[in-house]
C-alpha cells in the first residue's frame, strides 16, 4: 500500500471561540476524487487553507507525498505540486484571460528571462488546450474583469490546472456556473484529471455533482470530519443527514 | 552637557513640538476622515504664517493696540483655514474622493505647486520675520535659564488646548461624533443620516485652520521664506506616519519625541538635527509600518 | 501606431533642433534624463505602487559621479556606469526591506529613506559640500576630450540613444513574464503566490530596475550640469517625477519623455513670460488633465492623431 499523497496529523485551529479544526487526522491517496461537504462555518475552507499554507494550524502537521509541508508558505507548497482554486475566484482582473493563463503556465519554470515576451516563454498549445477544456477559448482575448462569476470560476480552475499539479484542490468549483453547464464542465474536468493522473479534493454544495464525480466523500460538522467514505454511504449517515443536509 | 543646556534643550524641544503637533494634527485629522493625504497642507501652514506676519506688520504700522497681536495670529489662521481650505475642499477635494489614491495624492501635490506660486506672487521671495508678539510678551527666568514667554507658555498652552479641544470636540459634541462615525465607516454613517459632505467640509476647514495656526504661531519665531511649506509638510508627515496615520493622540507623543530629540541633537551633534526625525520614522516604520499607535492592519505580503 | 509616430517625432526634434538652437541643448538633455527617471517611476506604477522618494536614486548617482570624478578622474562613460551602479546597489539594499510593503506604507518608507539621504547630504557638509553641493568637472568622454559645446552635443546624443534603448528594454520587460507578474501584483498578489511566484522577488526586481533608471538619468544629468546638490534628492523632486508620469501618461514609456519635455519647457517659458509661475501653470494643467484626459498627454496625442486620420484604427 503506497503512502498517502496528502496526510494531516492532529490539525487544530480555533478562531476566537470557534473551533475550525479539531484534531484532524486525514489521509488522501493518489488518484482519489474526494468531495468535501458541510455547512458554512464547519471548517472546510479553513482545512483547505491550512493544507495549502494560507493559514497556520496551532497544532499538528501536514505531509505531502511523505514530506512535511507544515508552515510552508503557499508559494512553496504550490511548487511542490498542490494547486488550488478559490471560493471567490482569484484572477488577474486587468489581464486578459489568455494572459492570466500564460502567467500561470510560466510559473512552473524556474528561471525567467526578463527580455523574452511571456507568450514566447510558455507552451501555447497547452494554454489553449486548457482554455478549451473549461470552455473559455472564445473569451481568451477578453479582460478577466469582464467575465461573469461562473466563467471567473472556470478561469480560476484553469489557472490551477495549467500548473500541472499532482493534487488539485478546488473550493466550490461549480458554484456560479449555470446548471446546464455544470455537468459538462465536471465531466471534462474529471476526465482531464484522470488522464493526467491528478488527484483532486473539492468542496461542493451540489450533492448531485458529488454523487456523480466523487470517489470518496468527507462530511464536516463543527470542525471535525463526521463521516468519511463512499458518497452513497456517507449521504445516508444519519449525522450527515441531520447536520449537513438540513435534516 | 550640563543641566542648563539640558533644560534649554527640553524647553526648545517642547516648544517646537507644540508647533509641530498643531500642524501635524490638522494633517492627520484630514487623513483620518477623508483618507486623503493633503500634500498642500504645508502651503496652508505657509499661508497662515505669511498672513499672520502681514497682520503683525499692519498692527505695528497703524499703531493699533499691541494686545491685538496674539489674537491676530489666531484670526489669520482661521481666515486661511476657512477661505483657502474651504475653497479647496468644495472645488476640488470632494470630487476626488473616489479616485485612485495615487491620483488623489498627485492632485494635492499639484495644489501644493499652485499655492507655492500664489504665495510667491502675493508675498514675494524676501524673508518675513515679524516677532513683535514675542518681544511684547517678554522673558522668564526659570531654574537659571532665560526663555521667551512665548515659547515657554503660549505655544505649549496652545498645543494643549488644541489637544484637549479636539478630544472633547470629537467625543462630546454632536458634530464631533459625526466626524468620528464618518472616519470609521463613511457608508454606514451616511445610511444613519449623517451628512458626510458637510462633515468632510467642516473637518477639512478645521484641519486646514490647525495647519494655518501652526504657521501663524511659528511666524514670530521663524523667518518665512518660499519653500518653508515643503519642509514643514515632510516633517509633519514624519510625525504622523510614525504615530500612525489618523492617530490624533499618538501624534502628540511622536511630536514630543521628535521635537525633543531634535533639540538635543542641536546641542550635542548639530549635523544630525535634520536627520533625526526621518531616522526615527524609518526605524519605526520598518518594525511597525502602521505606526506606533495604530492597530496592525498592515498589508504585508 | 500613433505613439510610434510621436516617438519618431520627439527623437528627431531632440536630435536636430538643439544643433540649430544651441541653448536648447542643456534643457533637452535634462528633460530626457528626467524622463529616464520618470520611466523608473512608471515601472513601479505598473505594480500599482508609487514612490515619493525616488529622487534619492537620481541624487545618489549624481554624487557618486561627483566623487568618482574627483578622486579617480575617470572617463565620462565609466562615470555614468559608476553612478548607475551606485543607485542600483542602493536600490537593491533598500529594496530588500521596502518590497514587503504596499500602498501608502510603501510610499511612506520611500519618503523616509529619501529624507534620510537628503539630511545627510545637507548636514555633513565637510564630506558632501552641504547645500552648495559638489562640482562635477567635465571629464573626457570615451577617450575624447571635449570643449563645453562638444561635450554637451555628445551628452545629447548619448542621452537620446540611452533613452530610446531604455524605453525599448522597459517595454520588453513589461511584456515578459517578470513584467506581467509585476503588473499582477497590482491586481492579485495572493493569486501570484498561489501560482508559486514570489511577489516579493518580482517586486524587488522592478524596484531595482526603477532605481537603475533613476540612477542612469541622474548620472548623465550630473555630467551635463556640472553640479550636484542635495536638492536633486528632495521629496518635492520625487513628487515631480510622479507628477510627470501622470502628466505624460502612465501606461506607455513615451509618456515619461513627453511629460518630461513639456515639464521642462513650461518651466523655461514661465520664467520668461509668466513671472516664473511655472508651478501654477503645470499644477493647473495636471488637474485639468486628470479630470478631462486621464490617460495623460500621450492619450490626448493619440486621440488627436486618430481623429485626424479620419477615425480608422491606429
Amino acid at each position: 500500500m503506497s503512502a498517502p499523497l496528502l496526510k494531516t496529523v492532529d490539525i487544530c485551529l480555533a478562531f476566537g471561540g470557534v473551533i475550525a479544526a479539531d484534531q484532524i487526522d486525514f489521509e488522501l491517496a493518489e488518484g482519489e476524487r474526494l468531495a468535501v461537504i458541510g455547512q458554512n462555518g464547519a471548517g472546510k475552507t479553513t482545512f483547505l487553507n491550512i493544507c495549502t499554507g494560507y493559514l497556520s494550524a496551532t497544532r499538528g502537521k501536514v505531509f505531502f507525498d511523505g514530506e512535511d509541508i507544515t508552515g510552508l508558505p503557499p508559494r512553496t507548497i504550490t511548487r511542490k505540486g498542490i494547486a488550488r482554486s478559490f471560493q471567490i475566484p482569484q484572477i488577474f482582473t486587468e489581464h486578459t484571460v489568455r494572459e492570466c493563463m500564460q502567467l500561470a503556465a510560466s510559473a512552473v519554470q524556474h528561471r525567467w528571462n526578463p527580455l523574452r515576451p511571456l507568450c514566447k516563454s510558455v507552451n501555447l498549445d497547452e494554454v489553449e488546450h486548457t482554455l478549451e477544456l473549461v470552455n473559455l477559448a472564445s473569451r481568451a482575448n477578453d479582460q478577466a474583469c469582464m467575465l461573469p462569476e461562473g466563467q471567473r470560476k472556470l478561469l480560476d480552475v484553469a489557472m490551477a490546472l495549467v500548473l500541472n499539479p499532482r493534487l488539485l484542490i478546488m473550493d466550490e468549483p461549480t458554484s456560479g456556473v449555470c446548471s446546464d453547464e455544470k455537468h459538462g464542465l465536471m465531466d471534462t474536468l474529471m476526465r482531464a484529471l484522470s488522464e493526467r493522473r491528478v488527484t483532486s479534493m473539492f468542496v461542493e454544495h451540489d450533492i448531485d455533482i458529488v454523487t456523480r464525480y466523487a470517489t470518496r466523500l468527507t462530511a464536516w460538522v463543527g470542525g471535525k470530519i463526521a463521516a468519511d467514505g463512499p458518497p452513497a454511504e456517507v449521504l445516508k449517515d444519519p449525522i450527515v443527514v441531520k447536520n449537513v443536509m438540513g435534516g | 552637557m550640563n543641566l542648563n543646556l539640558c533644560l534649554t534643550a527640553i524647553c526648545d524641544g517642547v516648544s517646537s513640538a507644540a508647533l509641530l503637533y498643531l500642524t501635524a494634527l490638522g494633517l492627520t485629522l484630514i487623513f483620518g476622515v477623508m483618507r486623503i493625504l493633503n500634500v498642500a497642507h504645508g502651503s496652508l501652514y505657509a499661508f497662515g504664517g505669511y498672513l499672520a506676519a502681514t497682520f503683525g506688520i499692519v498692527i505695528a504700522q497703524r499703531g493699533l493696540p499691541p494686545a491685538l497681536a496674539l489674537p491676530a495670529l489666531v484670526v489669520a489662521a482661521i481666515i486661511v483655514g476657512v477661505l483657502v481650505g474651504g475653497t479647496l475642499e468644495v472645488t476640488l477635494l470632494r470630487r476626488i474622493l473616489d479616485k485612485d489614491p495615487i491620483l488623489q495624492l498627485i492632485i494635492t501635490f499639484a495644489v501644493f505647486m499652485i499655492l507655492e506660486d500664489v504665495q510667491r506672487l502675493i508675498w514675494g521671495s524676501q524673508p518675513y520675520f515679524v516677532s513683535d508678539v514675542v518681544n511684547q510678551l517678554g522673558m522668564t527666568t526659570v531654574l537659571g535659564i532665560t526663555y521667551t514667554n512665548y515659547q515657554l507658555f503660549v505655544l505649549p498652552v496652545m498645543a494643549l488646548v488644541a489637544f484637549l479641544g479636539i478630544q472633547y470636540f470629537l467625543k462630546r459634541t454632536r458634530l464631533g461624533r459625526e466626524i468620528t462615525a464618518v472616519t470609521h465607516h463613511r457608508e454606514v454613517a451616511t445610511a444613519l443620516g449623517v451628512n458626510a459632505k458637510h462633515v468632510s467640509l467642516l473637518t477639512f476647514i478645521i484641519g486646514a485652520s490647525l495647519g494655518a495656526l501652526g504657521g501663524a504661531l511659528a511666524s514670530p519665531t521663524t523667518s518665512l521664506v518660499p519653500g518653508i511649506g515643503a519642509d514643514v509638510l515632510v516633517l509633519s508627515f514624519a510625525v504622523i506616519a510614525t504615530a500612525g496615520l489618523g492617530q490624533l493622540a499618538g501624534s502628540a507623543v511622536t511630536a514630543l519625541v521628535i521635537g525633543i530629540a531634535r533639540a538635543f541633537a542641536v546641542y550635542l551633534m548639530p549635523e544630525i538635527e535634520v536627520l533625526v526625525p526621518y531616522l526615527i520614522m524609518v526605524l519605526v516604520l520598518l518594525v511597525r509600518p502602521q505606526g506606533l499607535f495604530a492597530a496592525a492592519e498592515v498589508r504585508r505580503v | 501606431m500613433r505613439t510610434r509616430g510621436l516617438t519618431v517625432l520627439l527623437v528627431a526634434a531632440g536630435a536636430t533642433l538643439p544643433i540649430f538652437i544651441p541653448w536648447l541643448k542643456t534643457p533637452v538633455i535634462l528633460a530626457i534624463n528626467n524622463g529616464l527617471a520618470v520611466l523608473g517611476v512608471l515601472v513601479l506604477i505598473r505594480a500599482g505602487q508609487v514612490s515619493f522618494g525616488h529622487a534619492m536614486y537620481v541624487c545618489a548617482s549624481g554624487y557618486a559621479v561627483a566623487y568618482a570624478g574627483r578622486f579617480f578622474h575617470l572617463d565620462g562613460v565609466v562615470l555614468i556606469l559608476a553612478g548607475t551602479l551606485a543607485s542600483i546597489v542602493l536600490g537593491a539594499l533598500i529594496g530588500l526591506f521596502i518590497v514587503r510593503y504596499r500602498a501608502i506604507f510603501f510610499g511612506m518608507l520611500n519618503v523616509a529613506f529619501s529624507m534620510v539621504l537628503y539630511s545627510i547630504l545637507v548636514k555633513f557638509s565637510t564630506y558632501t559640500g552641504g547645500s552648495d553641493g559638489m562640482r562635477v568637472d567635465r571629464p573626457p568622454f570615451a577617450g575624447f576630450t571635449f570643449e563645453r559645446s562638444g561635450f554637451e552635443t555628445t551628452l545629447l546624443y548619448v542621452s537620446i540613444c540611452i533613452a530610446v534603448l531604455a524605453a525599448l528594454i522597459v517595454q520588453r520587460y513589461f511584456a515578459s513574464a517578470s513584467g506581467q507578474a509585476l503588473a499582477a501584483i497590482k491586481t492579485n498578489e495572493t493569486r501570484l503566490e498561489y501560482l508559486g511566484i514570489s511577489a516579493r522577488r518580482v517586486f524587488w526586481g522592478g524596484y531595482v530596475a526603477s532605481a537603475a533608471l533613476c540612477g542612469l538619468g541622474g548620472s548623465i544629468a550630473a555630467l551635463a550640469q556640472g553640479l550636484v546638490t542635495p536638492e536633486t534628492g528632495y521629496w518635492v523632486r520625487s513628487g515631480e517625477l510622479v507628477f510627470i508620469a501622470i502628466l505624460g501618461g502612465s501606461s506607455q514609456a513615451i509618456g515619461a519623455f513627453l511629460g518630461a519635455v513639456v515639464f521642462e519647457f513650461v518651466r523655461l517659458y514661465a520664467a520668461a513670460y509668466v513671472t516664473g509661475a511655472w508651478q501654477l501653470v503645470l499644477g493647473t494643467a495636471l488637474i485639468v488633465i486628470i479630470f478631462a484626459a486621464p490617460s495623460g498627454l500621450v492619450g490626448l496625442v493619440t486621440r488627436f492623431g486618430r481623429g485626424r486620420a479620419g477615425g480608422h484604427a491606429s
